[in-house]
């Protein structure tokens, strides 16, 4: 677990949730969420379907605030800042926190538009700077060696697990701190699978990472820290080992071993 | 078995009678568009030429060419895009992209619904009380653009919205995630890939204000002018209005003349069609979504 990367509790706290709760309308989706998110660590989210695992992801970078009736109280710390302040610049947030989707997602252009797209829209480069964001975005994302000759060539001519990296290479080129993955494996073969997992661990050294899976090997596998939601509460957070091994909740221990979900 | 086979065979008579009746309706429907098409070629062909195209009318519009109306449509053709299109877009864009359902919506939403069944003699009508009487502008080629651009900006503005709306909504969420606002994500993710619905609806719109008479009658239309247009406040001989009076008002007018021009028309309209399609297809194929 972990992969030989010990747990250092002396990391900065790079996302302080405090008493956050989330409604859709009427409808309670995140029920008084208290966490920290280190940096550079790899924090999983883990629990049934429906449990607010993915609201709470997309809680962090504000992408739930198009959705009609979306509210939020308590706070949401990024570096000592409320994010939900209303004088917050949701842009500027959201280029501070990256997101990969589920689905592979590029744009229907070539692999250089879809990492240069961000940059150029925000205007942090152009020309032979945006080559290099461009080259060592793909270079971060494992891709440089597999497409450095075709780098015109259409996106979706790629395989799927490409294709993800593509994504997470286009979201490192707008320079974030930190990158949310909202089951970024799901579509993807095992082989695919752990190329990502392998990716996201050399990515923690640099950004810091969270991650929805419904897999619970891969967070056991990947993170540092996990979180088990259950019906919008966030049930256990620890150190994904202990979480695993020796959870203190007997909701957990039946969700992981399988009894409950 | 044998029971079986009666409702069966019945069943079977049923679907041919349909399929007959549907194929003989698709037919009947092509022979009009054939006739006419063939009609107008082997009646006008003869009147093509060089000169034709190039030499204004003689000898009392009997003689010479058609080159003035075909420029004058052209001019108007410019005239409408340059009117319809900012403002055609600019609505389609806010439709598809920020309009929420409210008033306002629903007003404008009711108003192109209504612009699109307006008779063109009406928008004609328009046109002359507004812009060549009330804002003086003459009969001219400003007020002849204005009217017809406005007749045309309901079916870009519908075509556009669609094209709009067919992105998949996928990429305004990345291009968001991105940092990116609202307007860049549409400026730079959207419009693009929306373009080729757009220019498709665009071309359709304008050639059908290419060919149409009746809002340009009294608004920009000239009988005969023996000089071209030297700003957008002269009038012009335009085709579809030139064919109208040739036709009905000028005595001893050879039936070849008549036709000639008619096809000039029919080419000028079918072309613009064509490249409109070519382009839908092309893109079509490039889009993989």
């Amino acid at each position: 677990m972990a992969q030989g990367r010990p747990i250092d509790n002396n990391r900065a706290i790079k996302i302080d949730v405090r008493d956050f709760s989330f409604y859709y309308g009427d409808f309670q989706a995140l029920d008084s969420l208290t966490l920290s998110i280190r940096e550079h660590e790899i924090t999983a989210l883990i629990g049934p379907s429906g449990c607010g695992k993915s609201t709470f992801l997309r809680a962090l970078n504000r992408m739930n605030d198009t959705i009609p009736g979306a509210r939020a109280t308590g706070d949401v710390l990024l570096d000592g800042q409320n994010i939900y302040d209303p004088h917050v610049d949701v842009t500027e947030l959201r280029q501070r926190v990256g997101m990969v989707f589920q689905r592979p997602n590029p744009f229907p252009q070539s692999i250089y538009d879809n990492v240069a797209f961000g940059p150029r829209v925000l205007g942090l480069a152009r020309n032979s700077d945006l080559d290099d964001i461009v080259r060592q975005s793909l270079e971060s994302a494992g891709l440089w060696d597999e497409v450095k000759h075709r780098l015109r060539s259409p996106a979706l001519a790629l395989n799927p697990g490409q294709q993800q990296r593509l994504c997470i290479a286009r979201a490192i080129a707008v320079k974030p701190d930190v990158i949310l993955m909202d089951e970024p494996c799901s579509a993807l073969d095992p082989v695919a699978t752990l190329r990502i997992e392998d990716l996201m661990r050399e990515l923690a050294q640099d950004y810091t990472i969270v991650i929805v899976t419904h897999n619970m090997q891969q967070a056991a596998r990947v993170s540092d820290r996990t979180g088990f939601f259950w019906l919008g509460k966030l049930i256990e957070f620890d150190e994904t080992e202990r979480l695993f091994s020796t959870p203190r909740e007997a909701l957990t221990e039946a969700y992981i071993t399988g009894r409950r979900g | 078995m044998r029971l079986a086979m009666r409702p069966a065979m019945k069943r079977q008579q049923t679907q041919k009678i349909a399929v007959g009746l549907i194929t003989g309706a698709a037919v009947l429907v092509v022979i009009p568009i054939v006739l006419v098409i063939l009609y107008i070629v082997v009646q006008g062909i003869g009147a093509l030429s060089w000169e034709f195209l190039t030499a204004p009318p003689r000898n009392g519009m009997t003689e010479g060419g058609i080159m003035p109306a075909i420029l004058g449509t052209l001019i108007l053709t410019l005239g409408t895009a340059i009117v319809c299109l900012p403002l055609a877009i600019g609505a389609a864009i806010y439709l598809a992209e920020y309009a929420s359902d409210n008033r306002l919506t629903r007003w404008v939403r009711l108003a192109i619904v209504n612009l699109a069944g307006i008779p063109s003699i009406v928008y004609g009508l328009f046109g002359l009380g507004a812009f060549v009487l009330f804002l003086q502008f003459g009969t001219s080629i400003l007020a002849g653009s204005l009217t017809l651009g406005i007749m045309t900006l309901p079916v870009v503005i519908s075509t556009a919205e669609e094209a709009i709306l067919s992105v998949p909504q996928e990429f305004r969420l990345v291009s968001q995630s991105l940092g990116a606002t609202r307007w860049q994500t549409i400026r730079h993710q959207v419009l693009p890939h929306a373009m080729p619905g757009i220019i498709t609806g665009v071309i359709l719109g304008l050639s059908r204000a290419a060919g149409e008479t009746a809002p340009i009658l009294f608004t920009v239309a000239a009988f005969y002018v023996p000089h071209l247009p030297q700003s957008i406040s002269d009038q012009t001989m335009a085709l579809p209005y030139h064919l109208y009076v040739i036709a009905t008002q000028v005595p001893g007018m050879p039936l070849s003349v008549q036709y000639g021009t008619a096809l000039v028309l029919l080419l000028l309209v079918l072309s613009l069609t064509v490249v409109a399609t070519v382009i839908r297809t092309r893109m079509r194929r490039r889009r993989d979504w």
